[in-house]
C-alpha cells in the first residue's frame, strides 16, 4: 500500500534542489528561492513521513499533503516525480505552453491535492479534510505547508482558531519561515514575531526547528501530534534560496531565474555538497 | 423559504450521512434540530466565511456533500475567491446557501442587501445558480442540488414567503416553470420576486393584456429554449428580479436574445439600478422605493407595449 523512495533523504533533497534549479532556469521562472527553502522539509515528508502510494494517487487512506504556498510548486513537482507519481522527464515541461505543470500547483497532476496560488487557501481546505477524517473515524493525517508571508492572510488565522476548537490532532502545519516575502524582509513588512507563540496561543502544539536539519525535521514530523487533542505546528526556520550560496537570504531570488553562469555555479555547488 | 429549505435538508440528511450542514454562526432558532440530532453532520464554522468555504471544499474532497449557510452577501461575496478557487475550480460538491436575497433584510442596511450576488456568482465557471420562486420551489431545489454533483449556489428569501404555486410542480435544474400563459408579453421572474410577478400579470390581465409568466429559478444554466420560445410566441419580454439589472436575470436573458439571429422582440429589464440604496425598510417598502411595486412595474410595461405598438404602426404605414 505504501511506497516510499529507497534513496536517502539527503539525496532526495539534493535532487529536489537540482530539479528546481533546472526547471526555473529553463523556464526563466521566478520562485527558486521559495522552492529551495522548503526542499528539506519536503524531502523528509516524502521519504520518511507521509503514507502514500504513487501508483494510486487518490488512495482513500493516504496522508494528504497540502502545499498552500503554491508558488513553491517546482519543489513539489520534483519530489512527486522522484517518488514515482510521473516520469521525471515531465518536469521538462514546467511553465511550457500546454503543460499541466503551471507556475502554481495544479490538482490535475497526480499527487497534487489542490491547486493553490492565491495565498491563504490551503489551510482552510486542509482543515476541512482533517475534520472529515475525524468525523469518519479515519486515521490518515493532513500536513499543510505555509509560507511566512502567507501568514499575513486572515484566512490562515480563521482555521488556526477552528482546528483546536475541534481537536484536530490529525492536522499539522509547517511554516517555511525563510524571513523574506515579496517586497522585503518579513520583519519589515508585517512582523510575525513571536510566530511560534502565536500558534501556541491559538491552541496548537508548536515546535520550532531548523528547517534544514534533516534529523530535526524527521523527529518533529514523526512525533505529531505533539499534544493529544491539539493540531500541531512546526515553525521551520529556513533560509530563502538554501543550498545555492549566492541566492541565500536574498530577496532577488524570489524573482530571478538562474541562467547562464548563475546556472552553472548553482549546479556545481549543489553537486559539490551532494 | 428558509424553513422549507432547512426542513427538507434535515430530512434528506437523516437518510444521507454524506450531507454536512455548515453554518457561519447563523440560524438561531432554526438550525438547532439539525445540530442536536445530527451532530456529526453539523458544523458551526464561526464567523469566518473564508474558512467555512475552504473547509467545505476540503470536506467535499473527502466525499461529503457540504452546504455552507449564511445570510445576505456573507457566504458569497465575503469569500468569493474561496468559492472560485477551492470550490468551483476543484468541482467540489459544495452547495452555497444565502438567506435573505434582495431586500429581504431591507431594514438592516446596505451591508445586508444582496443585490449583486446572482450576477457575480453566475460568472464563476462550473457552478449552478438557483433562486427559487417560493417555498415549494425551495424544497425541490434543495433536493435537486443534493443530486447534482458539483458546486451550486442557492439564493433564498427568508421566512414567511407565501406559496405561489397552487399545486405540485415539475422542478428540474435549468428548466423554467410556466405559471400562466398569454400572448402579449412574457414576464420572466427569478427568486422570490415571483409573487410580485404574478400580481403584475393579474394587473395586466385586468387591462386585457395577457402575460405568460415563467419562474426562471435557475439562472445558470439558463433555460435558453424557454427564452427563445417566449420571444417567438409572445409580443414582448420583461425580466423581473430583486437584483441589479447588471449581471442577473435581465443580463442573462438579454445575452440570449441579443445573440439570437431569428428573433427581435421588445425587451425590458425590471430590477435595481446599480446603486446603493439610500433607503432602509421592509421588503415591500424597499420594492416600492425602487420602482419594484406592482403598480410601477405595470406602468413600465404598459409604456413598453405602447412604444412597441406605435413603432409597429409606424412601420406598417411606412410600408415595411
Amino acid at each position: 500500500m505504501e511506497q516510499r523512495p529507497t534513496i536517502a533523504v539527503a539525496e532526495l533533497a539534493y535532487r529536489i534542489r537540482k530539479h528546481c534549479v533546472v526547471m526555473t532556469s529553463r523556464a526563466n521562472a521566478s520562485h527558486i528561492g521559495s522552492s529551495l527553502s522548503m526542499a528539506d522539509m519536503l524531502a523528509v515528508l516524502y521519504a520518511k513521513v507521509l503514507r502514500y502510494d504513487a501508483q494510486q494517487p487518490r488512495w482513500e487512506d493516504r496522508d494528504r499533503f497540502i502545499l498552500s504556498k503554491g508558488h513553491g510548486c517546482a519543489a513539489l513537482y520534483a519530489v512527486l516525480a522522484e517518488c514515482g507519481y510521473f516520469p521525471v522527464s515531465e518536469l521538462d515541461t514546467f511553465y511550457q505552453n500546454g503543460s499541466p505543470f503551471a507556475g502554481h500547483t495544479m490538482h490535475n497532476i497526480p499527487g497534487v491535492e489542490i491547486s493553490a496560488g492565491s495565498l491563504g487557501h490551503g489551510l482552510p481546505v486542509a482543515t476541512g479534510m482533517a475534520l472529515a477524517a475525524k468525523r469518519d473515524g479515519k486515521s490518515h493525517r493532513i500536513f499543510c505547508l505555509l509560507s511566512d508571508g502567507e501568514c499575513d492572510e486572515g484566512s490562515v488565522w480563521e482555521p488556526a482558531l477552528f482546528a483546536p476548537q475541534h481537536k484536530l490532532d490529525n492536522l499539522a502545519v509547517m511554516v517555511d519561515y525563510n524571513k523574506i516575502q515579496s517586497l522585503g524582509r518579513v520583519e519589515e513588512v508585517i512582523n510575525l514575531e513571536p510566530l511560534a507563540e502565536k500558534w501556541r496561543a491559538f491552541g496548537w502544539g508548536t515546535r520550532e526547528i531548523d528547517g534544514h536539519d534533516l534529523a530535526a525535521i524527521e523527529k518533529a514530523l514523526t512525533e505529531v501530534p505533539f499534544q493529544a487533542g491539539r493540531p500541531s505546528c512546526i515553525v521551520g526556520h529556513t533560509v530563502k534560496g538554501k543550498g545555492v550560496s549566492y541566492m541565500e537570504d536574498k530577496l532577488l531570488w524570489h524573482y530571478r531565474a538562474p541562467r547562464g553562469p548563475d546556472f552553472d555555479t548553482a549546479m556545481a555547488e549543489l553537486e559539490r555538497n551532494r | 423559504m428558509r424553513t422549507a429549505f432547512l426542513k427538507e435538508l434535515f430530512e434528506i440528511a437523516k437518510q444521507n450521512p454524506r450531507i454536512v450542514f455548515m453554518t457561519g454562526d447563523l440560524g438561531f432558532s432554526v438550525v438547532e434540530p439539525f445540530m442536536q440530532e445530527l451532530p456529526l453532520q453539523f458544523v458551526n464554522a464561526g464567523v469566518a466565511e473564508q474558512n467555512m468555504t475552504g473547509m467545505a471544499a476540503g470536506m467535499a474532497m473527502s466525499g461529503k456533500i457540504v452546504f455552507t449557510y449564511s445570510i445576505a452577501n456573507f457566504p458569497t461575496l465575503r469569500c468569493l475567491e474561496h468559492i472560485r478557487n477551492d470550490v468551483c475550480y476543484h468541482k467540489a460538491n459544495v452547495k452555497i446557501v444565502a438567506i435573505g436575497g434582495g431586500f429581504a433584510y431591507g431594514a438592516m442596511g446596505v451591508t445586508h442587501h444582496a443585490t449583486e450576488d446572482l450576477g457575480i456568482m453566475r460568472t464563476l465557471p462550473g457552478i449552478v445558480v438557483i433562486a427559487p420562486g417560493d417555498p415549494l420551489e425551495a424544497r425541490h431545489a434543495t433536493r435537486a442540488v443534493v443530486n447534482h454533483p458539483g458546486p451550486c449556489y442557492l439564493r433564498l428569501g427568508k421566512a414567511g414567503e407565501p406559496a405561489v404555486h397552487q399545486g405540485e410542480i415539475e422542478f428540474e435544474i435549468g428548466k423554467a416553470i410556466r405559471l400562466r400563459d398569454g400572448g402579449d408579453i412574457t414576464l420572466i421572474s427569478t427568486g422570490s420576486f415571483l409573487q410580485t410577478t404574478n400580481k403584475v400579470a393579474e394587473a395586466l390581465a385586468s387591462r386585457h393584456i395577457q402575460a405568460r409568466v415563467l419562474s426562471m429559478h435557475t439562472l445558470k444554466p439558463l433555460d435558453n429554449a424557454a427564452v427563445l420560445s417566449a420571444a417567438r410566441e409572445t409580443g414582448a419580454i420583461a425580466t423581473l428580479e430583486e437584483h441589479s439589472v447588471i449581471g442577473g436575470l435581465g443580463s442573462a436573458v438579454a445575452e440570449v436574445l441579443a445573440e439570437s439571429p431569428e428573433v427581435r422582440v421588445p425587451f425590458r429589464r425590471i430590477g435595481l439600478l446599480s446603486a446603493f440604496s439610500p433607503h432602509i425598510g421592509t421588503q415591500e417598502y424597499m420594492q416600492t422605493q425602487h420602482g419594484l411595486d406592482t403598480e410601477s412595474i405595470v406602468q413600465s410595461l404598459l409604456e413598453l407595449l405602447q412604444t412597441t405598438r406605435h413603432r409597429a404602426a409606424a412601420n406598417a404605414s411606412a410600408g415595411r
